[in-house]
């Protein structure tokens, strides 16, 4: 008696995060994937294709994965850069890393009206360009008809507001690697610049592995930012399932939308997994 | 190849003075330990040695050139960590030829020195091995031999057996004693093992609150302490002090009598357990027998004389009982004399 008591016990526990995800997480997934290929309850590939035919959806496509290409190499260098001077800090190096983490306390869309009121037509960065004399009055960088500077801008609050989780992850993960290692590659001769490539590097891998899964996964699904900054002027996937969600009342292209996020999100952890991949004959 | 000279190295953290004035000369091809127990500053003076830390004041001299200001990756040293820091992400042939790598050695001289070095410590079967597939004593081999390979003028060692269980360190000292003697490197020893002090070293520098309290040879340390610290930390029993009253220049005993190094007053008589003989109640030093331990190689009796606690190895099977009194002769050759305030030895006249 006791004994089945006790082997149900970890299942008992779990039983109530399983029920959990189960109603808001699995349920809704199938509901997706169900909504995304059927129309008007016949089975059909019409979402997809009303999806990719849309004047849109190469635009949002390709800005998405711009956006992603561009922001996620910044963010992991601007991380790991910041995270190898935090650790070489003595006194106030919380202070320093409290500092740095504040955007992540900021909603996303928060921050987007943030960078908003730096970059609009009567913003402060104007102001100051006006200040200097660099420009003669309002000048708009965010529209359609400058492009650039949209993206400039979007890319600018991005690596803004969620550098400091890449950071996080990356000083845990740094504090896990004993000091003994580096100072042994220094011992022998090695150069900081060597000992960072040679033995931080390879020992920070899972953490990287981490933060690169988690940040990729939540620019793919960037929306509020570039909503908040850009508005529809710079289409993303998320904006356009937002768009045929409530705007043009379809739920079943939004759904279509929705499936080809997820499985872009998979694709991209699928080859994180792989590629930064630690054998375990390697793990320290 | 390299003498090392300690000139005046002091170092405080904040308020604490960890190291205090250190002044030591290690000859070269010299073996040194620093034996001390935890928080002596032994580790500190070794990691200012190699420069991971930063002396508050004084030099370091290696091969006559001064390197206090020199970074560590440019001191030319080669260390051995307690924990071995074997990088975990190269392989046992990696790991041994990193040193060699940094110094831009061509890939053939890397071939032979890693071989040379990996022979000498018998791990030439494992070297495609990553260190997650080694047992701790194949690790620390690694970690020598790493250290070897590089031919330093100066090796540096840091507790580096203290993570093996006891039969392997007892194997690994030995091992690493033979390995040392070929190689000829002026070797620094950081260790609070004080067998592994005495079996190893050429001089042990026994430390203490900061300070080197002596430093001799292994014998000389143990037989001769220069203060009570040292005859209680190294060797195992501790050191026996009893404190007696000299008259006349002598300490009479119950059948015996002893020249003492001054005229009279209190002073501490230090004993090692194996020089005190066991023998008839009424005669030497009374002694009240407490426990009994059978060691196999001899029975560590422990009493009391008078009010002092005293441990005699007495000779395996010698049948004492607990609770009786037997009376103990010191061997006098074998006596070293303490001043009781200072807990320093007095030199015999």
């Amino acid at each position: 008696m006791k004994r089945t008591q006790s082997r149900a016990l970890p299942y008992l526990l779990l039983a109530p995060s399983l029920v959990f995800l189960t109603a808001i997480f699995l349920l809704p997934l199938v509901q997706t994937i169900a909504l995304s290929f059927s129309e008007s309850g016949v089975a059909s590939l019409g979402n997809y294709r009303r999806m990719v035919s849309d004047l849109n959806f190469g635009l949002a496509l390709r800005n998405t994965f711009l956006l992603v290409l561009v922001v996620v190499p910044i963010q992991l260098a601007l991380a790991l850069g910041m995270s190898v001077m935090i650790e070489k800090i003595g006194r106030g190096r919380d202070l320093v890393l409290w500092v740095w983490t504040i955007p992540l306390g900021v909603s996303d869309l928060a921050a987007g009206l943030v960078w908003l009121a730096i970059l609009q037509d009567r913003g402060y960065l104007n102001s100051a360009l006006y200040g200097l004399g660099l420009i003669e009055g309002p000048t708009a960088w965010l529209t359609y008809e400058t492009p650039g500077t949209l993206f400039l801008g979007v890319v600018l609050a991005e690596i803004w507001r969620a550098t400091a989780i890449v950071l996080v992850i990356l000083v845990a993960g740094l504090q896990l690697i004993p000091k003994e290692y580096r100072e042994a590659a220094e011992v022998f001769g090695a150069r900081p610049w060597t000992i960072f490539r040679r033995i931080t590097l390879p020992l920070l891998k899972p953490s990287i592995q981490t933060a690169l899964i988690l940040r990729t996964v939540l620019a793919f699904e960037v929306f509020a930012v570039v909503y908040a900054i850009g508005g529809t002027n710079f289409p993303v996937l998320v904006g356009e399932a937002y768009t045929w969600q409530n705007a043009n009342q379809n739920t079943g292209v939004a759904a279509a939308y929705a499936m080809l996020i997820v499985v872009i999100s998979l694709a991209a952890t699928a080859i994180y997994l792989r590629v930064l991949r630690v054998p375990a004959e390697q793990q320290p | 190849m390299a003498e090392i000279t300690i000139d005046g190295i002091a170092k405080s953290f904040g308020a604490t003075r960890a190291l205090e004035q250190i002044d030591l000369t290690v000859a070269d091809g010299e073996f040194v330990a620093l034996l001390g127990p935890s928080g002596c500053g032994k580790t500190t003076l070794l990691r200012i040695i190699a420069g991971l830390e930063s002396a508050t004041s004084g030099r370091i001299v290696i091969g006559g050139r001064d390197l206090t200001e020199v970074p560590t990756r440019r001191r030319g040293l080669a260390m051995v960590f307690q924990n071995y820091a074997v990088f975990p992400h190269m392989n046992v042939y990696e790991n041994v030829a990193f040193g060699l790598r940094m110094q831009g050695a061509d890939e053939a001289r890397i071939k032979a020195r890693v071989g040379k070095a990996t022979e000498l410590l018998h791990i030439t079967p494992y070297l495609d091995r990553y260190p997650a597939k080694l047992s701790g004593g194949q690790r620390q081999r690694v970690a020598v031999a790493r250290a070897l390979a590089v031919e330093p003028p100066v090796l540096l060692m840091d507790e580096p057996l203290s993570n093996l269980d006891a039969l392997l360190r007892l194997e690994m000292r030995a091992e690493l004693k033979a390995v040392l003697r070929e190689a000829r490197t002026t070797t620094i020893y950081v260790t609070h093992d004080q067998t592994e002090a005495m079996g190893l070293a050429d001089r042990i520098a026994v430390m203490h609150g900061g300070r080197i309290e002596q430093i001799d040879r292994p014998t000389a340390v143990y037989e001769r302490p220069a203060t009570t610290f040292v005859g209680g930390f190294v060797g195992s029993p501790p050191m026996n002090f009893l404190p007696v009253t000299i008259a006349n220049s002598r300490l009479e005993l119950p059948g015996a009598s002893l020249p003492a190094p001054q005229a009279s007053g209190a002073l501490l008589m230090g004993i090692r357990a194996e020089d005190l003989t066991p023998v008839a109640d009424g005669e030497g030093l009374p002694f009240d027998i407490a426990v009994v331990e059978p060691l196999g190689a001899h029975d560590l009796v422990t009493g009391r004389s008078g009010q002092t606690l005293l441990r005699v190895a007495a000779p395996a099977g010698s049948g004492h009982k607990p609770g009786t009194r037997i009376g103990l002769k010191p061997d006098p050759k074998r006596l070293v004399w303490m001043d009781p305030a200072s807990g320093r030895a007095i030199q015999a006249q």
